[in-house]
């Protein structure tokens, strides 16, 4: 008999058979309690604003309306804010941005609740709005203090280097396009207690701040999260609002309520990814080898606080990339503007910062006349000194140059380069260009006390379990790792293990399923319950059958004691009648990690996750237009939990990563109204977009070098990163179209107009034929 | 009061209390209970409301993969609706469509995962659905956000054939106008153009509706209650496409994607340009006709048709005139229809000798966008000289049309680089375009005048100025 294999199988998705029939129920499939009303919020008409008069008779007395709610009805806090209390789940004497909520009602049906909150006359008395982050940067309109990290002696380093670059550049923001929308369903109970359900990767911060809009303790409040459909980071903090404007009208009507956003309210109301500006100077040597370096990088938080502070701090770790900074300055400002608060976002600022650098590589790499992966590879980090972060985190795990080599051999990096500079020659309006890039993107949340988790694992007496954790599952396949894992520590079929919803009443005090933690943090503390629940069983064993606990040994579905062997059924069963606990819960705390934000000094992170890219895209230099030709992908995952479900990460997060850098712009009027609010105005990335030729590979030789679970390592977040090298691939096609002319300035996302703007101002403003000419 | 009558996965249903803008959506999720259905966007541009439906047409059964959230109810009269969960019943063998989405893992959230799976299976019951669609192209209307479509791609080539076939829909021979009527709306179903020219006759105000995709969203995002509802999706000679010795005649019912066919046979041009149209759920709904008429500045149809030197045959009552599509836009959103007035077809002229066609959209994403930029050209040459400039564009203006200076200053010369410089210094006198959320007017403006540089090159020096989309580099 051999130990049955669980982890490292390319099992499907444990809901795969339910997504595929339509039965897989999210929140709004659920059937809804008797007398459920629907909830819908009344959105400001202005950026920033005086509430001078509101009369909401009308809305009260629409069909269907049962009851209104303003910020001034809540029994508790009228607060959603996840570290700062200053941001309001309706609006209060003044509004902060166009399309905050203002006031919500109840009704019979969804389609009256809407048309009901059309209703209201509000009057209002404008003031004035910062809506872009240089209207912040203009006022001074700072939403958090600024930021410093700091090793060395930069300014002095700088004036000594032979070469010196200064610049800045724009990147845009990202909305998360979840396909299922928020929504939450709010069932009152009859102690004064909230169940909840809600699509949220934060079950536990939803509880929290349900309970203290209610004024309740936080354990009357109990939020169940069996899936989402889609996440990102959107629904980290975003779905608290949700919840809460559900429970507090549910308490209110004493019914249950369901509050679901359609998705122009969805993109007018919830936060997207930062927009960053970032000012660089570099000195550098011959080589292009970087020796002092300043960044400035100022974030938007939008109109308040939300995960801001955390996210510009990631966006500083990130700063570095994969480089080593001998001199070094980093300073972060976090920017308030009247618009929707920017959150939490795949990557949380990782990719701002690193797109920042690898900015600065390319212009460095233009300005010496050399291929930008020569200069890639001069600044990674090495051997002491080169391994020290602008954070003074010993970089211990350095595997990029192994993943380099490799991908540089099998993408053809080289000779594909020539091959398209040759091309080029002959090609006077489409332009091709190359870009290999690299990831390195630090796994622990910054904020220390979150990388905990729980879990609780029930044996049942026939042998099944019961398996619960404090992670949600978007679709990224959590549930199914940390599944396996189970099955093999117990060594027993998955079909026996049934997976069921986080919900605060099972495992509480959890950490949002965010910053790729989810497997590390619930996979050990399961592994851990599946450890003590076998320990008790071994003992027990051990004891009964007179045999040394070394010689119990879980295999296979059996449970083997020296010459006997039994079933997990007959164990349990007869644990059970010797009164031997049968459940257990399991606790993990990330070790190693510290940080001292004073001093912006520590080890914030237990390990990185690497990864590289090189992709080929293709310009029309007369439109603007771009695709990407060819992206090869190779990612270190450690030793792969899943194959399958971890290619999906890398692939999905790539992909959505093409999409930030490319089509997907955000656009306001200038009235600070989101112009782009709904798939026909906001692009994300479809089928064709897809590069034609992709090929993807986890890279073989991975292996966590930290004692993570089963030496895997986090995969949520860093391959988004690698489309990077797809925004390099089309700058250097830009590059390309107009040879000697020096760097094109490119802001993301590099849509049609951004690419013929730079391709233009690269060319001077030649006439669109005489380049045509001039290539021939 | 006739009720609405169809199939639901092949249970026959009557509605008679649901107001006419009752979505197809709302009725599975919210009255069906049948909640596999998804709800993404309400406006007809994710695809995870994505369901098929079964239609008797010239005595063919077609199959159709179409949006039911923009959708209104009886237009469904008649009809077969297969939902996700009339694939494969508890218990049962999945469909071959959904084994290989497990088998490929191309579900990850799993939310839009059913729409693509009706798109996909849409596409296999009907083999008129074009074969000449890639799959790219069949789920172009279909949005995920996890996967990355990677997967979804390989599931979709390896599924094997085989799965359900569904019970077509019921036969109804109702003998008189389907006129519904429930909670205060009004929903008639005229069945030629006769009764539809009577319908308007009796209620000038109703709501014209054709495929819904634009009317759809009235409803669904600016909640206008439209309690008078006229369709013409049953008028079966409005459905037809007459080749006549002057060109085509397009009825007005005609679906974009029933048209696609002999349009992109004579005109290759128009072809990919409606494979770049919206996507197969929209063109399966939504109507040529439709497109113009809505007047839309930065539709895809009119600049095409307008440099085609179409024109619309318009029908009041008996009377009927034909008007250049060159004088039928009047000012945004505002065309030459009088009330009572409707349109019955589009003419549009066989390509003659000498004449040349291009027509180039521009969009923020290639698939599945609105343009930013559309130029639509139609040159007549004589020994390289231009004798007939049709220069039209969408994006640019409140209207979409045709931009006269540049025009004029291409009839008489020779196509060379001096006389394209000079039509792109006219076409910056012909419009003023506005920034907004596609493009700046400065995008607009500079692509407009290179979309001419690009139609010279293209005609003169192919080889130099492939499409982007065209471009193929060997691995």
């Amino acid at each position: 008999m051999t130990r049955l294999q669980a982890v490292a199988a390319p099992l499907p998705h444990d809901s795969a058979e339910l997504h595929v029939t339509g039965r897989a129920r999210y929140v709004d499939d659920l059937p809804e309690p008797q007398g459920c009303l629907h909830a819908a919020v009344g959105q400001s008409a202005r950026a920033h604003a005086r509430i001078v008069r509101m009369d909401l008779s009308r809305v009260a007395a629409a069909p269907g309306v049962v009851a209104v709610l303003t910020g001034a009805d809540f029994p508790g806090l009228n607060q959603i804010g996840p570290v700062l209390l200053d941001e309001p789940a309706l609006a209060q004497h003044s509004v902060d941005y166009h399309g905050q909520a203002v006031f919500a009602v109840a009704a019979t049906s969804y389609e009256l609740a809407r048309r009901a909150v059309t209703l209201a006359e509000i009057d209002y008395e404008d003031l004035p709005a910062a809506i872009h982050l240089e209207d912040a940067l203009a006022e001074n309109l700072d939403l958090l203090l600024p930021y410093e990290m700091r090793r060395g002696d930069p300014d002095a380093a700088m004036a000594r280097s032979a070469h010196f670059l200064e610049g800045s550049f724009r990147l845009g923001g990202q909305d998360h396009f979840y396909l299922e929308g928020q929504i939450a369903l709010a069932a009152p109970g009859e102690d004064g207690g909230m169940d909840v359900h809600a699509s949220t990767q934060h079950p536990t911060e939803v509880q929290h701040v349900v309970a203290r809009c209610l004024g309740e303790i936080d354990a009357k409040v109990r939020v169940e999260c069996r899936r989402m459909g889609g996440g990102f980071g959107g629904k980290e903090t975003q779905a608290n609002q949700i919840a809460a404007i559900a429970a507090v009208l549910a308490r209110k009507t004493g019914r249950p309520v369901k509050f679901r956003l359609d998705r122009d309210v969805d993109m007018t109301l919830t936060g997207k990814r930062h927009d960053f500006r970032i000012d660089y100077r570099v000195g550098f040597d011959e080589d292009g080898r970087i020796e002092a370096i300043t960044f400035g990088q100022a974030a938007r938080g939008g109109c308040s606080a939300d995960l801001t502070g955390a996210i510009a701090d990631r966006a500083m770790f990130h700063a570095d990339n994969a480089y080593f900074f001998p001199h070094v300055r980093i300073r972060s400002r976090r920017l308030k503007t009247h618009t929707v608060s920017n959150t939490a976002f795949r990557g949380f600022g990782g990719p701002q910062g690193m797109l920042g650098i690898e900015e600065v590589i390319d212009e460095i790499a233009r300005h010496l006349g050399r291929d930008p992966l020569d200069v890639r590879r001069a600044n990674l980090y090495g051997p002491a000194p080169r391994n020290l972060t602008p954070y003074h985190m010993e970089v211990e795990d350095f595997v990029l140059p192994e993943i380099m080599d490799e991908l540089e051999q099998s993408s053809g990096y080289r000779e594909r380069r020539a091959a398209i500079e040759a091309w080029n020659r002959t090609s006077p309006v489409l332009k091709r260009g190359i870009a290999l890039t690299p990831v390195k993107f630090g796994i622990s949340f910054t904020t220390s006390h979150l990388n905990q988790a729980g879990a609780l694992i029930q044996l049942y007496t026939d042998g099944s379990v019961l398996l619960n954790h404090g992670g949600t599952e978007m679709g990224q396949g959590l549930y199914v790792k940390v599944q396996q894992i189970v099955a093999e520590e117990l060594q027993i079929p998955t079909g026996l293990i049934r997976i069921t919803a986080a919900d605060t009443s099972k495992v509480p005090n959890t950490s949002p399923t965010a910053a790729s933690s989810g497997t590390d943090m619930n996979g050990m503390a399961a592994l851990a319950a599946a450890r003590t629940l076998k320990e008790r069983l071994t003992t027990f064993a051990a004891e009964k059958y007179g045999v040394p606990a070394h010689k119990v040994v879980f295999q296979d579905g059996a449970i083997l004691l020296g010459e006997h062997r039994m079933s997990l059924r007959e164990l349990a069963k007869e644990a059970w009648m010797a009164r031997v606990q049968l459940s257990a819960t399991g606790y993990y705390a990330t070790p190693k990690i510290h940080y001292d934000r004073d001093q912006a000094h520590g080890r914030p992170f237990y390990y990185f996750a690497y990864g590289a890219a090189c992709c080929e895209a293709v310009i029309d230099t007369l439109t603007g237009e771009n695709r990407i030709l060819r992206a090869d992908l190779l990612h270190d995952v450690g030793r792969s939990l899943n194959p399958a479900i971890d290619r999906g990460q890398i692939e999905g997060g790539f992909v959505q990563g093409l999409g930030w850098l490319t089509t997907e712009e955000l656009w306001w009027t200038k009235e600070g109204a989101l112009a782009s609010h709904a798939p026909s105005t906001y692009k994300i990335p479809c089928a064709s977009d897809l590069p034609r030729d992709f090929r993807v590979a986890i890279w073989e030789r991975g292996r966590n070098q930290e004692r993570s679970v089963h030496r895997s390592k986090a995969v949520g977040e860093p391959p988004l990163m690698l489309a990077i090298a797809a925004f390099q691939a089309i700058k250097d096609a830009i590059a390309q179209a107009v040879p000697g002319r020096g760097s094109p300035r490119l802001d993301a996302p590099a849509t049609p107009e951004r690419v013929l703007f730079a391709v233009n101002e690269l060319r001077g403003r030649t006439a669109a034929l005489d380049l045509a000419r001039a290539a021939e | 009061m006739a009720p609405i009558r169809f199939t639901v996965n092949g249970a026959p249903v009557e509605v008679t209390d649901l107001h006419p803008t009752t979505t197809l959506l709302q009725y599975l999720r919210i009255h069906r209970r049948l909640t596999g259905t998804k709800e993404g966007c309400a406006e007809g541009d994710c695809g995870a409301c994505t369901v098929t439906v079964g239609e008797w047409l010239d005595g063919r059964l077609r199959w159709r993969a179409v949006n039911a959230c923009i959708l209104f109810l009886p237009t469904l009269h008649g009809k077969a609706v297969l939902t996700v969960e009339g694939l494969s019943a508890e218990s049962q063998p999945l469909h071959p469509v959904q084994r290989a989405f497990v088998d490929h893992h191309a579900a990850q959230c799993g939310f839009c995962t059913p729409g693509f799976v009706m798109a996909l299976v849409a596409h296999r019951l009907d083999p008129e659905n074009g074969v000449h669609l890639a799959t790219e192209d069949v789920i172009a209307g279909n949005l995920c956000r996890c996967t990355g479509y990677r997967p979804i791609l390989d599931a979709a080539a390896a599924a094997e054939p085989g799965g359900l076939e569904p019970a077509p829909p019921p036969a109804l021979s109702d003998e008189a106008m389907p006129d519904y009527r429930a909670a205060g709306g009004r929903f008639r179903m005229p069945r030629s153009g006769d009764e539809l020219a009577a319908c308007l006759r009796e209620t000038p105000d109703a709501t014209l509706l054709a495929g819904g995709t634009d009317i759809g969203l009235w409803v669904t995002k600016a909640l206008r209650a439209l309690d008078d509802l006229v369709w013409l999706g049953a008028c079966a000679d409005l459905q037809r496409i007459d080749a006549t010795s002057d060109g085509l005649r397009i009825g007005a019912a005609v679906r974009l994607h029933d048209a696609y066919p002999i349009l992109a046979e004579h005109w290759p041009e128009l072809g990919e340009l409606l494979r770049r149209f919206a996507c197969v759920q929209i063109r399966q709904a939504g109507t040529v006709l439709g497109n113009v008429l809505n007047a839309s500045p930065i539709g895809d149809g009119s600049p095409a048709f307008l440099a085609l030197g179409a024109s619309l045959v318009l029908r009041k009552g008996d009377r009927r005139r034909t008007v250049p599509l060159d004088t039928f836009f009047l000012a945004y959103r505002k065309t030459a229809l009088e009330p009572v007035e409707f349109a019955e077809a589009l003419l549009l002229p066989w390509p003659a000798d000498g004449q040349v066609f291009k027509a180039i959209k521009l969009s923020k994403r290639f698939d599945q966008d609105i343009s930013a930029v559309m130029g639509a050209f139609r040159l007549t040459l004589a020994d390289g000289v231009v004798t007939d400039a049709r220069l039209a564009f969408g994006g640019l203006a409140a209207i979409p049309r045709r931009s006269p200076s540049a025009e004029a200053a291409l009839v008489g010369h020779r196509l060379d680089e001096a006389a394209i410089e000079a039509a792109c210094a006219a076409f910056r006198q012909d419009f003023q375009p506005i920034d907004d959320v596609r493009a700046t007017a400065a995008y607009r403006l500079e692509a407009g005048q290179n979309l001419l540089r690009r139609l010279f090159l293209e005609l003169t020096r192919p080889a130099d100025a492939p499409r982007i989309l065209d471009l193929e580099i060997a691995a």
